[in-house]
């Protein structure tokens, strides 16, 4: 491909360019580890191309930073780790409810509390789910190279435009922090999406008038007057406390992400189709889960992996297919069983076997395999 | 006669604040200010926090921005900063901006960032029921000070000045010719502004003082009372001046604004390095 550019960088590196490349113009940030490159790289970037990045005082302050700028028409980001993701969690609410784009990235660390700050994990998955109050969407991203922290930035960017919702993009220290080579893709080869913007001006009536399984189409602050409010609200975007009203909008909201999986879906399946042996994993954990299938099927053994890149919403109809003719479903990850949770709601308990890590260190190959000594297969 | 139809949203008044409420004659002197100004109603975003005194801006015909309590500030930074043409006004109880927004608010403050804050200062939480803020009167009662508030106040400009507005000032309600001059002021300084407005809150805060405020119009009368203005406090000892409301244009200074010298920093960048 000509003017091709090829870099040997960070996770981390490779999140704020994919966020350039998706057309980021505003970041607010607060420094932790292991995200903080990302607000490095941005602090450059942004004001030398015509953006902004501040510090903010707090992760609060942060993601409040953001939404404002993005209800100006700015994509807009900030990124984080758990404790900072901790201190998100209302305002990534108010975000869902007033349906506001923006991109959260959350390098995860081991905890609870200050855990392991430079120590790799999976400590959220079930936080970014489950972490504001009230029901609401959720959509999550968990990249599992340095090449798709680049490319699952650059389609996070894109649905939270399309969807105009919060959309998270879970990584975690070893991809943050990993080196790999990968290829920047040239301008225009990944199609970068842009909210749908009313064009009137003056008063802005219905900014919220939308059919059920379809985002709000909200203008601009500074083209015409509209109202953005917290509080559950009608299609004019004031306060309402009619009970149809509460009922058809908070529907409304998850139903615009929910009804559309074929845009929100995505996921890697290696060897699945005549599995045995299934395993469900994310991030830099299914690394090890992919050469564990690859060890396994070299002694004869039919493993394979299923790895949502989506996380949430769960690609549930296609992993349940594959987890039902499985004898076994193995699940790896960094945490005490918060994936395990997913595959028990959709399969059967007996047939789960989960490997679990939290001592700060990557799970390997081997320990993934050494669980499968003893079954019968 | 002013005429507030200009800028109010007519359909969605009545306003929920209690009759005798301070916040409705804030908002008047907020509209009043701003139409002297002569902004464009475009240009303007009018953003709260959590709290009665928040309620306002579903009642104003502004770009307008309910946030999440103590959050004003925070929202209104990233507005300002990505768009910085915008006239951004803040309008936050004593509570939402100083108790959990008070970070917030000592940050914005140090940056200097073009924007107006308005503290709707009742010196109690309204909207929860009245319970103590870090405004409430040494010794008042409220919901969770029953035996009378042990905690000290804070002083908004005090706090606004040591960490770095370039403009402040302080009104009350009752004052109201002298509220419409600093709020207009405070919108036309470049930089950080804060008016400290000293106003009540009778169904939560006096109810359950009735010594100190037997009436809601006793609350009032107590602001005129106790106001002294900045020139003739000077002369007055720490003594004289306890429990007094001091009243004035505290300070009015230049100080780089923020989200210029941001813009100077990319204008030296664009059609250079890119
Ligand atoms: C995170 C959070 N904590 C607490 C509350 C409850 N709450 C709502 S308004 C309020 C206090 C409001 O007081 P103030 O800011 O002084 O405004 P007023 O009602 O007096 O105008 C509180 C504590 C909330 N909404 N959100
Ligand atoms: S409770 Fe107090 S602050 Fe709230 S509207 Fe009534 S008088 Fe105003
Ligand atoms: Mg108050």
């Amino acid at each position: 491909m000509t003017g091709s550019k090829f870099e040997f960088i960070q996770g981390n590196i490779a999140c704020a360019k994919g966020a350039a490349y998706a057309g980021c113009s505003f970041f607010g940030g607060y420094p932790i580890t292991p995200s903080t490159e990302i607000a490095e790289y941005m602090s450059e970037y942004l004001p030398k191309n015509g953006g902004k990045f501040i510090q903010m005082e707090d992760e609060i302050a942060s993601l409040g930073s953001i939404i404002g700028a993005a209800l100006t028409g700015a994509k807009t980001m900030t990124s984080t780790s758990g404790p900072g993701f901790s201190l998100m969690q209302e305002l990534i609410g108010y975000a869902c409810i007033a349906e506001v784009p923006v991109v959260i990235v959350d390098i995860m660390r081991g905890g609870p509390s200050t855990g392991l700050p430079t120590s790799p994990a999976q400590s959220d998955l079930l936080q970014a789910k489950w972490g504001t109050h009230g029901d609401h969407p959720t959509i999550a991203l968990v990249p599992s190279s340095v090449e798709e922290m680049f490319t699952e930035t650059v389609r996070a960017f894109n649905l939270a435009e399309y969807f105009r919702t919060p959309v998270l993009v879970l990584g975690d220290e070893i991809i943050g922090h990993m080196r790999e080579k990968i290829r920047i893709p040239d301008p225009g080869e990944i199609q970068i999406i842009n909210r749908t913007v009313p064009d009137n001006s003056g008063i802005c009536p219905l900014p919220y008038a939308s059919d059920s399984g379809k985002p709000a189409c909200i203008p601009n602050f500074g083209k015409s007057r509209f109202h953005v409010t917290g509080l559950n609200h009608d299609i004019t975007g004031f306060p309402t406390m009619d009970p149809a009203i509460v009922a058809r909008e908070n529907e409304r909201i998850l139903a615009k992400i929910y009804e559309q999986r074929e845009i929100v879906d995505k996921w890697e399946e290696i060897e699945c189709k005549d599995a045995d042996i299934l395993m469900l994993s994310v991030g830099s954990a299914a690394r090890a889960a992919e050469e564990a299938v690859k060890t396994l099927r070299n002694k004869g053994i039919k493993a394979g992996l299923f790895r949502p890149l989506t996380l949430w919403p769960f690609p549930k109809d296609t992993f349940v297919k594959y987890a039902e003719r499985a004898k076994y479903i193995i699940v790896p990850e960094m945490n005490l069983g918060q994936l395990k949770t997913v595959a028990e709601r959709f399969t059967k308990r007996s047939k789960i076997i989960p490997v679990n890590l939290v001592n700060g260190e990557p799970i390997s190959p081997e320990h993934i395999i050494s669980v499968t000594n003893y079954l019968n297969i | 006669m002013f005429d507030y139809s200009k800028y109010l949203r007519a359909s969605k008044l009545p306003h929920i604040w209690c009759p005798g409420c301070g916040h409705g004659i804030v908002m008047k002197s907020i509209l009043r200010a701003i139409d002297k100004t002569g902004w464009e109603k475009d240009d303007i975003v009018v953003v709260s926090g959590i709290g009665c005194a928040s309620r306002l801006p579903g009642y104003v015909d502004f770009n307008t921005l309910h946030t999440a309590h103590g959050r004003a500030l925070a929202f209104a930074t990233g507005i300002k900063l990505a768009k910085p043409k915008m006239h951004v006004i803040v309008v936050s109880g004593d509570g939402d901006a100083l108790a959990i927004g008070g970070n917030h608010f000592i940050h914005a403050c140090r940056r200097n960032i073009d924007i107006t804050t308005i503290v709707f200062n009742n010196g109690i939480y309204g909207m929860t029921g009245g319970q103590y803020s870090p405004t409430t009167p040494d010794g008042d009662r409220s919901s969770t000070s029953p035996l009378g508030n042990m905690e000290p106040e804070f002083d908004v400009v005090k706090i606004a000045e040591g960490a770095g507005a370039t403009f402040t000032a302080r009104g009350t309600s009752y004052h109201v010719p002298q509220l419409d001059n600093y709020i207009h002021k405070a919108l036309m300084h470049k930089g950080f502004s804060v008016v400290d407005v000293i106003e009540a809150c009778y169904t939560t805060h006096g109810r359950v003082n009735k010594k100190k405020y037997p009436s809601n119009i006793d609350m009032l009368k107590f602001q005129k009372d106790n106001a002294i203005p900045i020139e003739k406090a000077k002369k007055l000892s720490e003594k004289e001046l306890e429990g007094k409301i001091i009243t004035g244009i505290f300070c009015e200074k230049e100080r780089t604004e923020f989200t210029e010298k941001y813009q100077k920093i990319i204008d030296s960048f664009s059609g250079g390095e890119k």
